[in-house]
């Protein structure tokens, strides 16, 4: 199995279309530095004018608001909407891509079982993945804490600020990466299932981004009656939830507790319906791909 | 010499396609076995249920003595494919995809191994290219270095010269025959062009629309002595007339567009000749054709152009 899987990211890493969303990336994430580097003031005062009519704001606040935390936060909210298309590149490949290439025909005469194949391709998508959000944690939160320094960290919300002390931040972001990686995992495991469907690999594509772009406009949508009926269901409703890792508790008094989630139960599900739908999608592409006859 | 493929009564339909209807054959150990038909006839579809990339819709498939289904594992471990075109990964290099396709075979073999598989098929000196650099003929040659890279005992060819120049077909032609002499492999090669079975194969099977033909060792179906002579004159309807009238008769089998076709050995094609000239036939051209391609299309295409010899 660990043999297999090592040809499958092998086969991967030696693709040059693999390295675009790497690129994509570095990109993104160099050109939202660059421009918070030398006008991040501006930034942050279009930030607080929302809230500017209750609070007041100090320059020196200001001043230490833009720190690497913050950076890193906005990489991410803006990313991460992106990010599906760009594991759907390589998720949607993985089983049209072979049938489309005619390997697919000659892997399977091979002595390997089709589950464990598909296993297999599964679980280099899933590396492939998180190899996409380590490259984006070095890039975005490593890179910005280098090039900005580090502070507390303000997170706004439409019901005011978040306020978390410097110490209390690292590991918030290990909690979003880590959730944003099973987020991802489940468009990985939709463009799979996608995947098994087709001959080439532009069909699942497009098609996972269609879903998601359909199902997150759902998602966000205010129509009370999709409110308790569908959105708690779809998975883009959940794929937004590592932002619950920085919304912190408060005491009576008004100061955030360290170390605490304002809603942990909350994120908890989210993470649950988002592993329902990862087991859902791929055990489906499993059992479609194990009673196909491979025609191409 | 036991059987080692059995298939049983295989029907394979596509919903109201027929594509594969109450097949049964075997091929025996060592042999090389030419399974024919053309385009359609349902040759890719019975191979590709040899390798469980098709599911019989019923029938049973037996290889090495065991069930298809139950052993699958066990089987494909010893056989090596090439179905229709030898798709690789152009991006890697023939080393890469011969390494991959040995690893997925659960073999473990050494780099000069792998090297010596490429010297096979004469591909040594271009083991490091990228196969997107490769001619049809070398992508060929390297399909079937992986189909042989773990020693298969069974090797099926579908329509393995499919694309090829001369040189090429005949390249593959003598790593077949190779195979067969020197490794003591057993082959199944599919083929719509019966020329290129009858050199290489010692049994048959010509299907069509899914169902067999006939079946048999390749001499007991053809005398290879016999031919069809297509005779081209000034006026072929004279000719035809005055043939029939003659001591050849029993030869001439019918007029047909621009010529007349006779049946007989080769020997007597003088004695023809002769007779031609006593009869002051103006003959234009005289063309010996082989009798089996006209049996395979006469039984492909249902239109008898020549008697078939009988089994």
């Amino acid at each position: 199995m660990w043999k297999l899987l090592k040809i499958e990211l092998f086969k991967i890493f030696k693709r040059p279309r693999t390295y675009i969303a790497f690129g994509a990336i570095a990109a993104i994430v160099f050109l939202i530095q660059v421009a918070l580097k030398f006008d991040g003031k501006s930034y942050v005062d279009l930030l607080m004018s929302n809230l500017s009519g209750s609070f007041e704001f100090s320059d020196e606040f200001k001043d230490k608001l833009l720190n690497g935390y913050l950076i890193c936060f906005v990489i991410l909210n803006t990313l991460l909407i992106q990010m599906p298309l760009l594991v759907a590149l390589i998720a949607g490949d993985s089983i049209a891509g072979e049938a489309n290439m005619g390997t697919l025909r000659l892997s399977l005469t091979k002595p390997v079982s089709r589950t464990q194949y598909m296993l297999v391709k599964f679980a280099a998508s899933v590396v492939y993945t998180l190899a996409l959000l380590i490259w984006m944690a070095a890039l975005a939160l490593f890179g910005s804490m280098l090039i900005f320094g580090t502070n507390d960290m303000v997170v706004l919300r439409s019901e005011g600020i978040e306020q978390m002390k410097d110490f209390d931040v690292l590991w918030r972001y290990m909690a979003a990466f880590g959730y944003a990686a099973v987020a991802l995992t489940t468009v990985s495991a939709l463009a799979f299932l996608l995947s098994v469907f087709a001959e080439n690999s532009i069909g699942p594509i497009i098609a996972t981004m269609s879903i998601v772009i359909v199902l997150t406009i759902l998602s966000e949508m205010n129509i009370p009656i999709y409110d308790k009926t569908i959105k708690p269901y779809l998975f883009t409703s959940h794929m937004v939830a590592w932002k619950g890792f920085f919304y912190v508790k408060a005491d009576a008094e008004g100061t955030t507790i360290n170390g605490s989630i304002e809603n942990l139960p909350a994120v908890l599900r989210s993470l649950g319906i988002l592993m329902a739908y990862i087991v859902l999608f791929f055990s489906t592409s499993v059992w479609v791909f194990r009673k196909k006859d491979i025609l191409t | 010499m036991g059987s080692i493929i059995r298939v049983d009564r295989l029907t394979k339909h596509f919903r109201d396609i027929k594509a594969v209807e109450d097949l049964s054959f075997s091929v025996e150990e060592g042999q090389v076995y030419g399974f024919l038909g053309q385009n359609g006839a349902g040759k890719s579809t019975t191979i590709r249920m040899l390798l469980t990339l098709i599911q019989p819709t019923s029938g049973s498939i037996d290889i090495f003595g065991m069930n298809l289904q139950r052993h699958r594992k066990e089987i494909l471990r010893q056989v090596g494919a090439i179905i229709e075109r030898p798709d690789l990964y152009k991006y890697l290099t023939a080393l890469e995809n011969l390494r991959i396709f040995a690893t997925m075979s659960g073999i473990k073999i050494s780099e000069k191994k792998l090297m010596d598989q490429l010297a096979m098929v004469g591909l040594e000196q271009r083991a490091n290219s990228k196969v997107k650099t490769y001619s049809q003929g070398m992508k060929q040659r390297l399909g079937i270095a992986t189909a042989l890279v773990h020693d298969p005992k069974l090797i099926i060819l579908d329509e393995p010269t499919n694309g090829l120049d001369p040189q090429g077909i005949a390249d593959i032609r003598n790593l077949i025959l190779m195979l067969s002499s020197e490794r003591n492999k057993t082959l199944l090669i599919s083929s719509h062009l019966l020329s290129e079975i009858e050199l290489i194969a010692d049994s048959m099977l010509i299907i069509d629309k899914g169902k067999k033909l006939v079946e048999g060792r390749v001499n007991d179906l053809f005398d290879p002595a016999e031919t069809v002579v297509e005779l081209k004159t000034t006026n072929d309807e004279a000719t035809f007339e005055k043939l029939s009238g003659s001591g050849f008769q029993e030869f001439v089998q019918e007029r047909r567009n621009d010529c007349v076709l006779l049946k007989l050995h080769r020997n007597r094609i003088p004695e023809v000749l002769k007779e031609l000239v006593r009869m002051e036939v103006n003959v234009i051209s005289l063309h010996s054709k082989h009798s089996l391609e006209d049996y395979f299309l006469s039984l492909t295409t249902g239109q008898p152009h020549v008697e078939a010899p009988k089994n």
